[in-house]
């Protein structure tokens, strides 16, 4: 009797249990797979003056058939026109520079951080994390200020003596690396000090006392051992940064073209919702190879 | 300097340092260090022989663990001078001395397999890698985990990754291996089976091996000499039979073991000296080795298994104590048993072996019974 009421009572545990792993699928799909679909839904049509400005997927014909038409022309246009697949590349290519940019400047930041006494971590970390708690674009403009040609870097370097003339910093590529590696190195230092602050001393000391070199040691075993940090922050860099678009725009100003921007003309400047869509649609494919990528070595880590 | 040990050795055994003319291996002289205003390890000095199983052994924070890695070179001493085979080891940093260390959580890399830990310091000293293979096999086959080669460290039991971490720290030959709690992690039957490989392997390689300890047992079967720590000091170095038998000090008898101890003062009774002790019905005999005067306050020492107990008047003859007392407690440990005898206001703890089974024994609760020992077997403390 009690036995049956305790497997009812499991049973319904149970029950709770798969409703509590369902929430989080149900919100990816209705906030992530439908929006995508929609997406690839507009990729797939034409440009219509009307309003929506694109063509319907599903049509009645003349003779009373359900038809569905899916032009592939806005994938063909992306592909042989030379601006998006220029534009793709660029992208990539800046946000690759700016992932090791920040690599290599958030990674002596992180291990300091996590081989620093508790009480000046906390300190330091805040300091990482303090820029979120103003706005994004206020700290973007903040940059202008400082790299424009009257800004205050021209200024102190004329003040200085090095130049006699304003050198152009502001709306050039140079801006874009200086905002992107500015605004994404916090994610480069926060899995990177995850990983290393559960990074055991001793191995050091037993490299050391193996007859490491600290050089060695840290290409034999400190490297080795923060890869899961390395990938995790890397990620966290080049895919947002990829597709960014306020960065370039105000800091590069036309004069360096990312496919966000790209993006960002074709749906407001152009109306064209289908061929926004399709630049939309294989930004994710270009994004999704480096995810899977990091799948794929976070299940062979756990694997073995 | 070496053939000298090496003669020594032969006519002293496991004994090193009683050989006329032998010269440490390992010299620390007057080594202090300090964190700030603790004092972890201060002033010491002490002598180690090629070849010695030498265990440190103390409490947690009796700077037995600092005084390791110094030698290992983690940490400078603040004063004071280490030589290790002669040479001075001021600044030199770890990777350059000849000595290597088993870490007691084992730090063993845990991105490589079992093969490639042993192998790293090998391929550090640039051995070739036909002869790194060669190495890494024999080393591995003798902790037997030639089978697990191929594992990572999280794949292996716990009595396995101490052997790993033996193998690696073994397979570069040092002059000295330093051994932090070595068997600290394992539980009781693989401590016991570990403690005598430990043994075998040194005895076998001949390399001098410094054990860092805070369990007295692992310290008594383990090495040839201890040195008991406390406070950043030695109490007292000395074989296990001498630290076990004739301790020095309060807090050595206490340390290893336990020991029954009576305070008093030393009182003239009859011909000779006895110890006046006022928890106690009547004066205790002191044994010959003491050498202080009347008046002076000390502790008789006893242990627990060298304590007799009978039911009728012990008719030990000769030097013999012979005291009252009830049986208040029986603890049984199978193999013997534990007795707590009131003696006028004092316990008294006795071992005793179960040589009859548990329903058939003489002595159980609440009996009158007479304790006793030979004056020879008491220590006399005076500190």
């Amino acid at each position: 009797m009690t036995r049956g009421l305790q497997t009812a009572l499991a049973r319904l545990q149970g029950g709770w249990q798969s409703v509590v792993v369902l929430v989080p699928y149900f919100w990816l799909l209705l906030f992530f797979l439908v929006p995508f679909f929609i997406v690839l839904k507009i990729s797939l049509a034409e440009r219509i003056i009307a309003s929506p400005p694109f063509s319907p997927l599903f049509q009645w014909a003349e003779d009373g058939a359900l038809t569905m038409r899916l032009l592939f022309d806005n994938f063909v246009w992306l592909w042989e026109d030379e601006l998006y697949v220029e534009t793709y590349l660029n992208s990539l290519r800046i946000s690759i520079v700016s992932t090791i940019l920040c690599l290599l400047i958030g990674y002596p930041i992180a291990y300091g951080i996590s081989r620093a006494r508790p009480t000046a971590r906390t300190i330091l970390l805040l300091m990482v994390i303090l820029p979120f708690w103003t706005s994004f674009l206020l700290r973007v403009y903040a940059w202008i200020g400082l790299l424009a040609d009257q800004g205050t870097i021209n200024n102190l370097l004329i003040f200085l003596g090095v130049i006699d003339s304003p050198i152009r910093l502001l709306y050039s590529e140079f801006a874009v690396y200086v905002g992107i590696v500015y605004t994404y190195v916090p994610f480069m230092i926060l899995p990177l000090y995850a990983n290393m602050e559960k990074l055991d001393l001793s191995l050091h000391e037993a490299a050391a006392d193996l007859g490491a070199r600290p050089l060695t040691t840290f290409f034999t075993v400190t490297l080795p051992m923060t890869l899961p940090g390395i990938i995790a922050g890397s990620l966290l860099v080049f895919i947002p940064a990829t597709g960014e678009f306020v960065i370039p725009d105000l800091l590069g100003g036309g004069n360096v073209l990312m496919i966000g921007n790209v993006l960002y003309g074709e749906f407001n400047a152009n109306h064209d919702w289908p061929v926004a869509a399709a630049v939309a649609v294989a930004l994710l494919v270009v994004l999704v190879v480096p995810m899977m990528i990091y799948q794929r070595v976070q299940a062979r880590e756990s694997g073995i | 300097m070496s053939q000298v040990n090496d003669a020594a050795a032969g006519h002293y055994g496991d004994r090193p340092w009683l050989a006329p003319g032998a010269v440490p291996f390992i010299h620390i002289q007057g080594v202090s260090k300090r964190f700030g205003d603790f004092v972890a390890v201060d002033n010491v000095d002490l002598e180690i022989y090629k070849g010695e199983l030498f265990a440190l052994l103390g409490g947690s924070g009796c700077g037995k663990t600092t005084l390791l890695r110094m030698l290992a070179g983690f940490e400078e001493p603040s004063s004071g001078n280490i030589f290790i085979d002669g040479a001075d080891m001021r600044s030199v940093p770890p990777y350059e001395r000849p000595v290597n260390m088993m870490f007691q959580s084992y730090a063993l890399f845990p991105h490589m397999r079992v093969e490639q830990n042993v192998a790293y310091g090998l391929k550090r000293d640039g051995v070739p890698p036909a002869e790194v293979r060669r190495r890494v096999e024999e080393m591995l086959a003798m902790v037997e985990l030639s089978d697990f080669a191929r594992r990572k460290p999280h794949q292996l039991s716990g009595g396995q990754r101490q052997r790993v971490a033996l193998a690696r720290a073994l397979v570069k030959r040092p002059k000295v291996l330093l051994l932090d709690e070595p068997l600290a992690a394992l539980d009781k039957r693989l401590r016991e089976q570990t403690q005598f490989e430990l043994m075998n392997i040194q005895d076998k390689l001949g390399v001098t091996f410094i054990v860092v300890t805070h369990d007295q047992e692992e310290a008594m079967t383990l090495s040839t000499r201890i040195a008991v720590m406390d406070a950043g000091r030695f109490v007292q170095i000395g074989t296990p039979t001498e630290i076990y038998e004739y301790p020095q000090t309060r807090f050595t008898a206490s340390f290893i073991g336990t020991i029954n101890m009576f305070e008093g003062t030393v009182v003239r009774d009859g011909g000779g000296l006895a110890l006046d002790c006022a928890d106690l019905p009547m004066r205790l005999a002191l044994p010959e080795h003491f050498d202080g005067g009347e008046g002076q306050q000390i502790t008789l020492a006893v242990r627990p298994e060298k304590i007799r107990m009978s039911k009728t008047q012990d008719a030990g003859g000769g030097a013999v104590v012979s005291l009252p007392g009830k049986v208040r407690d029986l603890a049984y440990m199978g193999n013997l048993s534990i007795y707590r005898v009131e003696v006028g206001k004092a316990v008294v703890q006795i071992t005793a072996p179960n040589q009859r089974r548990l329903d058939q024994r003489e002595i159980t609760w609440d009996d009158e019974v007479h304790v006793g020992w030979d004056t020879a077997s008491a220590l006399a403390l005076t500190e």
